[in-house]
């Protein structure tokens, strides 16, 4: 508009001028925008092709303004290394939640990565199963209680939580891997970059990319959208420290 | 002049399937197909195209669902356990109608089972095998020239009416040596081939594209399920209609005609010579296309012949159908056996005493 009015604020062009249907407080909706702003800024929607977990985020193709492709439960990475094998030259990437990840999806993301497949990967890690109604997720912390761990989950019977970038992070093929958290908008900010940076890596023929966003589930955790940031800082970062787990192209240049 | 070459019956599969434009490949291994998997990792990347040895068949089923999704010819080989664990993939490709070519080498069951050559998998690729009621359109070799064949004409059914197509043989035939006539071969001429304009590509300024194994509202092509499961259900009426493949042996004059697919039929036929030379009348019905199930020919004949024997190599899968057809028309005989070749010798007695008895 040239009305001498300047936008300070957008909607991506990637997302549907759609409300969503996430619940006040939940992570996805800013994970989505960091995932689209990323699209926007580097040229992409024209070529992105999107493979959606199921989940929470299982509605994502709705949302979001690119080709996606919605298949079975934990198998985006297969998915994807079929299409980019097909068209090397669509930039594609996975969204998935850590049950669709790290439980059922865990032999498909590490041998994408051991591949080195030319993919980028979103994990929305929010230490529970959203969709089914809160249950544990392999991410769930220690004591932490979800409607299967009703006492509490305890490591001599459940296990302890797994970390999915620490264990991608030693994979050889895999070439960037960062951990990061949408509780506040510094964070956010942090996020942002991180998520952009996954892309070009794909772009540039780096291989594969993993982002793993902090994401807090309010309604899961049976906390208000504000303690449920508060819980996320002072408990998931604790397991899930925040940061670059790997760089190989940085690490080769130094 | 056809070329002919001598060729194990996997190896023929995975030239059939890379003379048919297949260029995208994955698979794990398994016996008794692994000769499969071995010649398109050496073949297939030598016509440009990709093969991948999947870390497991879920995974398999899942990359050719992203490479169908692109428009690209994919298929897949396994045998029992391994098509097991592909069947949420294939429950998908039914839901988002992508085409789907799978070669299903048939091996011992049920669990682990053994390497022996059996039909136990019928019931599994017949009737969809994974939830929410889908089909797959199933040919059944009877020999290395029809599993060379049938690799190729499975492409092009899988992409004219977006399915799975399966191709069931057995483990004897899988590892069986024969010379073949090398030709390319069509079930649908490619000019008839409907054009791929689901293909996703990159919204490139057009409405998006969405590829979903499912429906919901606002999501795909469907607004709900009971839309998706009817237009689905219309297409595999289309399917029966156009596509069912039989071929009838000597059932005019017949007093017993025995109903057989894949290399047990091949054991029948040679069985009926001998029944003829002696001047008994017996014939066969073999299924090509085990869905569509040539029911109607089936039904047919039981007007007149009253006395159908039903050979298989399990313990009674297919019979189920022919019953089916039959209905209460004629009585219906059974011969079967879930591990190793049912002997020449076996068919032809219980098609001979058939014949006897009044
Ligand atoms: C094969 C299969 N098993 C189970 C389910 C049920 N299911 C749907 S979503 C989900 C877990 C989702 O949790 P997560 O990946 O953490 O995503 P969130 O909903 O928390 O975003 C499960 C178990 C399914 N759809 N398919
Ligand atoms: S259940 Fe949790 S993850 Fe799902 S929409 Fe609600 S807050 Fe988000």
């Amino acid at each position: 508009m040239n009305d001498g009015r300047r936008a300070v604020v957008q909607r991506p062009q990637s997302l549907e001028p759609l409300a969503t249907h996430y619940c006040p407080g939940c992570g996805h909706g800013t994970a989505h925008k960091l995932v689209a702003q990323a699209i926007d800024e580097l040229d992409l929607q024209e070529i992105a092709i999107g493979c959606a977990p199921v989940g929470c985020s299982a509605i994502m193709p709705r949302y979001f303004d690119v080709d996606m492709i919605l298949g079975p439960h934990g198998r985006a990475p297969a998915v994807a290394t079929g299409f980019k094998r097909a068209l090397p030259e669509k930039i594609v990437f996975c969204y998935q939640g850590d049950g669709d990840m790290a439980a059922i999806g865990t032999a498909e993301i590490i041998h994408a990565a051991a591949r080195g497949e030319n993919i980028t990967c979103f994990l929305i890690n929010n230490a529970i199963y959203g969709m089914t109604g809160g249950q544990m997720a392999p991410t769930t912390l220690i004591d932490q209680v979800t409607t299967t761990t009703p006492l509490g989950r305890v490591k001599e019977r459940a296990g302890s939580p797994l970390r999915m970038s620490e264990i991608l992070a030693t994979v050889d093929e895999a070439a960037y891997v960062e951990r990061v958290s949408v509780d506040n908008p510094k964070n956010i900010r942090k996020a942002q970059k991180a998520v952009k940076k996954a892309f070009q890596y794909q772009m540039e023929n780096r291989g594969f990319s993993m982002v793993e966003i902090l994401s807090p589930c309010p309604t899961g955790w049976r906390m208000s959208p504000t303690d449920s940031r508060a819980w996320l800082v002072e408990n998931l970062m604790e397991v899930f420290p925040l940061g670059l787990l790997k760089d190989k192209w940085e690490e080769q240049a130094t | 002049m056809a070329e002919i070459v001598l060729i194990k019956g996997n190896e023929a599969a995975g030239k059939a399937a890379i003379m048919a434009g297949c260029t995208h490949y994955y698979g794990y291994p398994i016996t008794p197909q692994n000769e499969i998997p071995e010649y398109m990792s050496l073949h297939l990347p030598e016509a440009g195209g990709t093969f991948i040895q999947a870390e497991s068949e879920t995974s398999s089923i899942n990359m050719m669902f992203g490479s169908a999704a692109a428009g690209m010819r994919t298929m897949t080989s396994t045998s029992g356990p391994g098509y097991s664990l592909m069947l949420e993939g294939l429950s998908h490709f039914a839901a988002a109608e992508l085409p789907c070519v799978l070669v299903l080498v048939s091996r011992g069951g049920p669990g682990g089972g053994s390497l022996e050559s059996t039909q136990l998998d019928y019931f599994s690729v017949t009737k969809g095998g994974a939830h929410g009621g889908y089909r797959n359109i199933v040919l059944a070799p009877m020999d290395v020239q029809e599993f060379f064949d049938h690799t190729q004409m499975a492409f092009d059914l899988a992409d004219k009416y977006r399915m799975v197509a399966v191709v069931l043989t057995e483990a004897t035939l899988g590892n069986m040596a024969k010379p073949i006539e090398i030709k390319r071969v069509h079930a649908v001429p490619s000019e008839e081939l409907p054009a791929k304009d689901w293909v996703m590509r990159g919204k490139a300024g057009k409405k998006k594209k969405l590829i979903v194994g499912g429906a919901a509202p606002g999501f795909g092509s469907f607004n709900d399920l009971n839309e998706l499961n009817r237009h689905l259900a219309d297409k595999y009426r289309t399917v029966a209609l156009n596509e069912t493949r039989y071929e009838a042996i000597e059932i005019e004059e017949a007093d017993v005609v025995v109903v057989a697919f894949g290399i047990t039929a091949g054991g029948v036929k040679q069985s009926l010579i001998q029944l003829n030379q002696e001047g008994y009348r017996a014939g066969m019905i073999r299924p090509i296309t085990l869905f569509p199930f040539p029911t109607e020919i089936i039904r047919k004949t039981s007007e007149r012949v009253k006395k159908f024997l039903v050979v298989e190599g399990n313990m009674g899968q297919m019979v189920e159908d022919v019953q089916f057809a039959v209905g209460d028309k004629a009585e219906v005989s059974f011969l079967g056996k879930a591990e190793g070749l049912i002997s020449l010798e076996e068919i032809y007695s219980a098609i001979r005493s058939l014949c006897e008895k009044g």
